[in-house]
């Protein structure tokens, strides 16, 4: 018992240094929801004054006096009539408008906070982990304002309001119909709070959960059917959706109870106050006319708690969004610009294509023991081709990693035509650096926007030019459509080749100081990849590269050829030269030959 | 104002569906006596100057149709989400079988974030419509008609009233319905979107970093997330509207009800009790058709992800499963393709793809056939057919003489096993990947496969070794590594019949030698189709097909087609390979 409540204490102050957030998060917003609060108020205010107003009319009308006397009845009743739609329009208009701001900026904010994480900090996350956050996570919060935010706030106004307009007439029955309000604004929330603890957590697991296992059926569905798993998957999706299901009928179980308890708080309440008043008007106290109108305008009044419980359960569900949020929101990336970056650039056209050197570096991944590169010096020169080779996991990729600067080394320096790449903005690093990789991602799209995604300024002219040196031309001529074909998810649409060569004509478009090759050619047919391969190296002629490649062929290509083994380079050479030598270079060499 | 399909979802669950519908009608009657006691009581003290211990007995009625009401709202409520549990949890998995049975091909046409969307906040938009909207759509038929002849009993007058207001209700409602019909569906369109966006951004997050344009893709998501804020708010503004057209008549209608019994009672014309009782039921006669006005936007919301899930219901069927025919196959002798032509399904407005024209081949017991070609020469479709993710356009595929067709799918798939070239792995931790065409392998048969595989080293180096889960696509392991896993769940479906897609690309030659030598094992005994772009590969195959453009133009061994001259050759020699 003990634990349980401290569990929800914890739980409680969690909530409100997430609240706490959250608030400064709208505070700009303060006027915009100060006028909405006035017009939830106005509302409800509205339905009390009609009803109020309709029981003292034809209580006054039963005694028959002359008509004049309800004249202004008769007006403030059709007024309230009036007037409550316009308030409660205004009021969602307002509401919702102030929200679906709040809500697309926080989306920008959750992409730009992203983007820095990524690859370093996201590697234990999944595509639909994630997804949920930037989609579900952030729709979850547009009941904020609206379900979280003011209608405590207004329920307070109309309570602390009705319940002093009461107490003028009569304090019995104003005290009366504050122990029933505080019962259904109060405690039934509370108590929506604590039975709707776990609930929200748990729904909010077993949703993200069900949402990876939907993408897997979506996007593995190949491999699901041929290894006849495709069954046991749908079951595991099923078994998912019920647990889930489970999670939400407890929300459901709570909030019918919820609603079944504001309808008998609300008309109990009107019980209790006869009960009150009719001894009073007995005693002539009070006048029998507002007999009838206090019971009604309270039964009115408690609109305003009506949806504070749903409140009170959203709260859990907004507090697990938002701090799911904030994790991501809050996250420290690995590598930052400098505060006052070197403003070096090398895509002037024509310009010499700058060294590239790895001077004493040494790194290690966070979780790993193991060195993944360790004391390595290496120099690719101004304008020189160098490849880089060795079995896997000799730390190939992690070079192409750091000289990005998705990890800084943990020692060491990467310099480009002699500046540190550090002091260089992040940006304008990643843009002076042409990458194609064997797993470069094309984007859903059309050719010309994937190509654009390089050089948003570029011209028809310069993307056929593009086209033309990556070797893409004969496939463009082939689709109806040319430029504007659409590729479809992640490119899939284009074979793999054709991939590639749409990388590499992205690729040239970016005009990059340095061009590093990270396996191109892995996933491609022998010819397609030396034809490939032939067509990178001419288009870009001149410019400085470095080729990770575990394929030993056609290396009379290359001006230096290094060889990495575990971190460590084991040797270095021109092909001719190393070939003849007794090492690495060779095993690996005749390995690739051997089965000629 | 019903769509019919829905109906039909909600015929299957018509039970719950009346016993939801009655509990709210009770509550609702519960509510007429409720007031009925109110009325009496006010005009017992106010006028008949009743003392408190004269009315108990009505306070006592009162107090207890409250608590009637109050427990037949609450059972409405629960059987109200039963049901919407029920229908949803029944498209869900009934949505699921019909992609199965669609078929990765067709399949990868649609968006897969779209799809996801469809199939989790189009699903929960569904229950939502069952639960909140349908019920309500029958309540605000049954419980102001009961309201409107009670009323008719005590003031026909005011009965006429209503009778005249209320049909502006749904009339409004169908007004403003078909155009927020329509901006509901395109709000749910640009939601898709969103998700589809999203979705896209995430996965090439590390391309967009890396080519330095993050900047633009966050001035795209602002445009993205703008388009889709104005289209929310196009689609509640007229939401509220026509709330606003439904409260304006119900407090108008009531006010104009107030003021005139106001008036009647003045001259006499009307009891005071029975007034009174007027006055109270006047709102609840509204509420019903209220509640409904403010679930309209669900509804619509509901109707619009119906759309999307319909659309995906009626897919065409790639694969259709035969009856029962061929159950319990045994492993074939021989696999035979015949005349088979195959062309991919196209996207509306856009050419068809041919991917095969008339290929004939068998693959025997035993043998070992590499398929080589150019890309997109239909080395793939040939795979694709084999796995019977699609059907053949003409000609036919057999087993032992046995058309394919006459042989459920999954039959046919326990034969097999898969490498394909670009693995998907699960979001399950690595054992259960590997187990993925074996759920109930031991650890040790695990273990095993993972160690002929080559994947053992990488494996346990993991930090949590073999409960690490795979993140982003799998973002902890290389290519190679994905590759080896996969090669992993074929070692251990231990299948006699193998399709390997290009089983060398993405190793080194070192890791290559060990693999070439688990795979000689694995080969034993066993029917492999390669998709081969290594020629270590393709010299130890039984048999070498060559393709283009869909067609096979070369046959025969290694040997042979070396020495001939021919698209194989040209091929061989593009390697480069003597020292």
């Amino acid at each position: 018992m003990s634990t349980a409540m401290s569990e929800r204490r914890l739980e409680f102050s969690q909530t409100m240094g997430v609240m706490r957030r959250l608030m400064t998060l709208v505070l700009p917003l303060r006027w915009s929801i100060a006028a909405t609060l006035t017009l939830g108020i106005a509302t409800v205010g509205a339905s009390v004054g009609l009803m109020g107003t309709a029981a003292w009319l034809i209580t006054t009308a039963a005694l028959h006096p002359s008509i004049a006397d309800l004249q202004i009845a008769i007006v403030g009743v059709r007024f309230f009539g009036v007037s409550r739609g316009v308030f409660r329009y205004s009021e969602r208009l307002l509401s919702h408008e102030l929200t679906f701001k709040l809500l697309a900026g926080l989306r920008v904010w959750f992409i730009e906070s992203l983007a820095p994480l990524a690859p370093a900090r996201l590697l234990d996350r999944s595509v639909g982990d994630l997804l949920d956050r930037a989609v579900s996570d952030i729709e979850a919060l547009q009941s904020f304002i609206i379900r979280v935010l003011s209608p405590p706030l207004v329920a307070l106004a109309v309570g602390l309001g009705i319940g002093c307009f009461m107490a003028w007439f009569s304090v019995g029955a104003a005290a009366t119909f504050a122990l029933f309000f505080i019962l259904a604004a109060v405690v039934v929330p509370a108590a929506t709070w604590v039975w709707a603890h776990a609930e929200g957590r748990s729904s909010t697991i077993s949703r993200s959960r069900l949402g990876d296992a939907v993408v897997d059926f979506v996007q593995g569905m190949p491999e699901l059917l041929a290894f006849n798993g495709s069954q046991s998957h749908r079951a595991k999706i099923d078994t998912l959706r019920k647990e889930l299901a489970r999670a939400e009928h407890h929300a459901a179980m709570t909030d019918a109870v919820t609603t079944g308890a504001g309808v008998l708080l609300t008309h109990l309440a009107a019980v209790a106050i006869l009960i009150i008043t009719i001894p009073q008007v007995r005693s002539g106290n009070l006048s029998g006319v507002m007999l009838a109108v206090l019971c009604l305008a309270a039964v009115a009044a408690f609109e305003a708690a009506t949806p504070l419980p749903q409140a009170a359960r959203f709260l859990h569900q907004q507090v697990a969004s938002a701090a799911r949020l904030f994790e991501i929101l809050d996250a420290q990336p690995t590598v930052f610009s400098p505060a006052e970056p070197s403003t070096t650039a090398w895509n002037e056209p024509g310009e010499q294509s700058p060294s590239l050197i790895f001077r004493n570096l040494s790194h290690t991944y966070p979780g790993t023991t193991r060195p993944a590169i360790s004391g390595l010096n290496l120099e690719v020169g101004a304008g020189a081709r160098v490849a880089i080779v060795g079995p896997s996991g000799a730390g190939k990729t992690t070079l192409a990693h750091l000289a990005q600067r998705f990890w800084d080394p943990e020692a060491g320096q990467v310099l480009i035509g002699g500046i540190d790449i550090r002091q260089l903005d992040l940006d304008n690093l990643r843009r002076s650096i042409g990458l194609v990789s064997q797993n470069t991602s094309l984007f859903c799209g059309t050719i010309k926007e994937n190509l654009l995604m390089a050089q948003p300024s570029a011209s028809t002219s310069e993307l056929q030019a593009a086209c033309r040196y990556a070797a893409l031309e004969s496939t463009l001529s082939e689709l109806p459509e040319g430029l504007d074909t659409w590729i479809g998810e992640q490119g899939q649409r284009l074979s793999g080749g054709q991939r590639q060569r749409l990388s590499v004509a992205r690729t040239l478009l970016q005009k990059p100081a340095v061009l590093i090759l990270d396996e191109p050619t892995a996933q491609l047919d022998g010819p397609t990849a030396s034809a490939l391969l032939q067509q990178i190296f001419q288009a870009f002629e001149g410019t400085t590269t470095l080729h990770i490649t575990h394929r030993l062929v056609e290396m009379e290509n290359y001006d230096a050829i290094v060889v990495l083994d575990k971190g460590r380079m084991v040797q270095q050479g021109t092909h001719s030269d190393l070939v003849t030598r007794d090492g690495l270079y060779r095993r690996l060499w005749e390995a690739e030959h051997s089965m000629w | 104002m019903i769509d019919h399909r829905l109906a039909r979802l909600a015929g299957r669950h018509r039970l719950l569906f009346l016993v939801t519908v009655m509990l709210g009608f009770c509550a609702g009657l519960a509510t007429v006596a409720q007031a009925f006691e109110m009325a009496g009581i006010i005009d017992a003290v106010f006028l008949g100057g009743f003392a408190l211990e004269a009315t108990v007995r009505p306070l006592v009625l009162l107090a207890a149709f409250i608590c009637l009401r109050a427990a037949l709202t609450t059972a409405e409520r629960i059987a109200a989400h039963r049901l919407g549990e029920r229908v949803v949890g029944e498209i869900h998995s009934r949505t699921l079988a019909h992609l199965e049975q669609v078929g990765p091909i067709t399949l990868g046409l649609e968006h897969s974030g779209d799809m996801q969307m469809t199939l989790s906040e189009g699903i929960d938009d569904l229950g939502t419509w069952f639960t909140d909207y349908l019920p309500q759509l029958a309540l605000s038929a049954l419980v102001p008609t009961t309201v409107m002849v009670l009323v008719l009993t005590q003031d026909p007058f005011s009965a006429l009233l209503l009778v005249f207001t209320a049909p502006l209700i749904p009339l409004f409602m169908v007004l403003i319905g078909g155009a927020a019909q329509s901006k509901a569906r395109e709000r749910f369109t640009a939601l898709a979107r969103l998700g589809a966006f999203f979705l896209d951004t995430i996965q090439g997050l590390t391309t967009l970093i890396a080519l330095g344009r993050i900047r633009d893709r966050v001035d795209a998501v602002r445009r993205v997330t703008e388009d889709l804020r104005q289209r929310t708010m196009g689609v509640l503004r007229l939401a509220f509207v026509s709330a606003l057209a439904l409260e304006l008549i119900a407090t108008l209608s009531t006010a104009v009800v107030a003021v005139e019994i106001g008036l009647r009672l003045l001259y006499g014309r009307l009891e005071f009790r029975d007034a009174f009782f007027v006055l109270l039921l006047a709102p609840e006669f509204y509420l019903p058709l209220r509640l409904l006005g403010q679930r309209f936007h669900s509804g619509q919301a509901g109707v619009a992800a119906a759309d999307r899930i319909f659309e995906l219901l009626s897919l065409p069927v790639t694969v259709s499963a035969p009856a029962a025919v061929g159950s319990g196959m045994a492993p074939p002798e021989v696999l035979e393709l015949r005349n088979v032509h195959f062309t991919y399904p196209s996207r509306e407005g856009e050419e068809p793809r041919t991917a095969l024209q008339g290929i004939n081949f068998q693959l025997q017991r035993g043998e070992t056939i590499a398929l080589v070609g150019p890309s997109g020469s239909g080395k793939s479709t040939i795979a694709n057919l084999l796995l019977r993710f699609i059907e053949p356009t003409h000609g036919s595929i057999s087993a032992d003489g046995l058309p394919a067709y006459n042989i459920a799918p999954g039959q046919w798939r326990r034969h097999l096993a898969w490498v394909p070239q670009e693995p998907h792995l699960l979001a399950a931790d690595v054992a259960d990947n590997i187990r993925l065409g074996r759920p109930d392998a031991t650890d040790t048969d695990v273990k095993e496969a993972a160690k002929r595989a080559g994947a053992l080293y990488f494996i346990e180096q993991l930090p949590q070794g073999w409960n690490t889960p795979i993140g982003v696509r799998g973002a902890r392991l290389s290519g190679g590594e994905a590759q080896r896993l996969a090669l992993a769940r074929a070692f251990l479906t231990d299948a006699p019949f193998l399709i390997l897609d290009e089983p060398g690309a993405g190793l080194d030659p070192e890791s290559v030698e060990a693999l070439e030598h688990s795979m000689s094992q694995l080969l034993q005994g066993r029917t492999a189709l390669i998709i081969a772009h290594r020629l270590s590969t393709v010299r130890r195959a039984d048999h070498v097909v060559v393709l283009d453009q869909g067609r096979v133009i070369q046959t025969g061994t290694f040997a042979e087609l070396r020495s001939s001259e021919g698209l194989f050759s040209t091929m061989v020699r593009s390697l480069g390979g003597s020292p």
